[in-house]
């Protein structure tokens, strides 16, 4: 009963914070192969920035990813696939495949475009710039 | 033989035997130099010399962004890269900085096949494959 209640309690808390402001703080990847794949030509995003749709959709587009053939053999694609669409978020535009264009990050980011083009920046996607520990999961460093 | 001679003597060995005993990294370069055979009848070996310039390119033909390897892992490959679309950092290239490189076979056949399209605008050859591991393990 007491380990029920402190895990509903850290549930709870868990839920208001990021509700509060957004999502300061996603679980960290937990699938060695969505860490390693992902991360090569970018950092991986944690699956819980994206709904479900959108995972699918980039996961079923691989050959054109942004205008870069990032192509994995298909079981590999399949077991990624079925990482990110079982562990996606719960809100966020399904027809949208960017991060960076869902409209809470840019509720989060209103910055000029000068800041964007700061060289350390290069592109909205480089989370790290900014966040140095975006790849645990957490955004709360701004 | 002095102390410090000895060290930097057993510091060179270790060093060297870092390179040169990879199983994996050797079973990757004899399976290109197979391929480059059945390619090239003529082929006889792989060249450092013509890795490095594949390296450094430029070339023409691929992703104007990335007219050479060089473009993301820099003119220096014991040095880290940076992905010039996204601003990824990449680890060194050079064997000798970064023992684990061309150490998986199909992760070493995925960049090829993502990045020889994205620099050269075509598949690598065997031959070239071989020419830019060997290359990298001179470095």
């Amino acid at each position: 009963m007491r380990r029920w209640l402190v895990a509903l309690i850290i549930t709870m808390g868990g839920a208001a914070g990021a509700a509060a402001s957004g999502l300061e703080r996603v679980p960290a990847i937990a699938h060695p192969a969505t860490a390693k794949e992902c991360g090569e030509c970018h950092m991986a995003f944690q699956p819980a920035l994206l709904p479900a749709g959108s995972w699918l959709r980039i996961m079923d587009g691989l050959a054109d990813h942004f205008g870069e053939d990032a192509s994995l053999l298909a079981d590999l694609t399949a077991s990624i696939r079925a990482y990110l669409a079982a562990n996606a978020g719960r809100s966020g535009d399904p027809k949208i495949t960017r991060i960076t264009e869902q409209s809470w990050f840019a509720k989060e980011h209103r910055f000029s475009s000068a800041v964007w083009q700061r060289p350390e920046i290069k592109t909205k996607s480089n989370c790290l710039a900014c966040h140095p520990r975006a790849e645990q999961g957490s955004y709360d460093d701004d | 033989m002095n102390r410090p001679l000895l060290l930097a003597t057993a510091l060179i060995a270790v060093g060297m035997a870092a390179v040169a005993a990879e199983p994996a990294r050797d079973a990757i370069v004899a399976t290109y130099s197979r391929q480059a055979q059945n390619e090239n009848q003529a082929f006889n070996g792989f060249s450092t010399a013509r890795g490095e310039r594949l390296y450094l390119g430029p070339h023409a033909g691929g992703n104007a962004e990335t007219p050479a390897c060089a473009t993301c892992h820099t003119a220096d490959p014991r040095a880290p890269g940076r992905h010039v679309k996204t601003g990824r950092a990449i680890e060194p290239m050079a064997v000798s900085v970064n023992p684990r490189r061309f150490t998986d076979a199909a992760d070493v056949e995925k960049r090829f096949g993502r990045d020889c399209p994205n620099v050269l605008g075509r598949p690598c050859t065997a031959a070239e494959k071989g020419d830019f591991i060997t290359f990298l393990i001179n470095r």
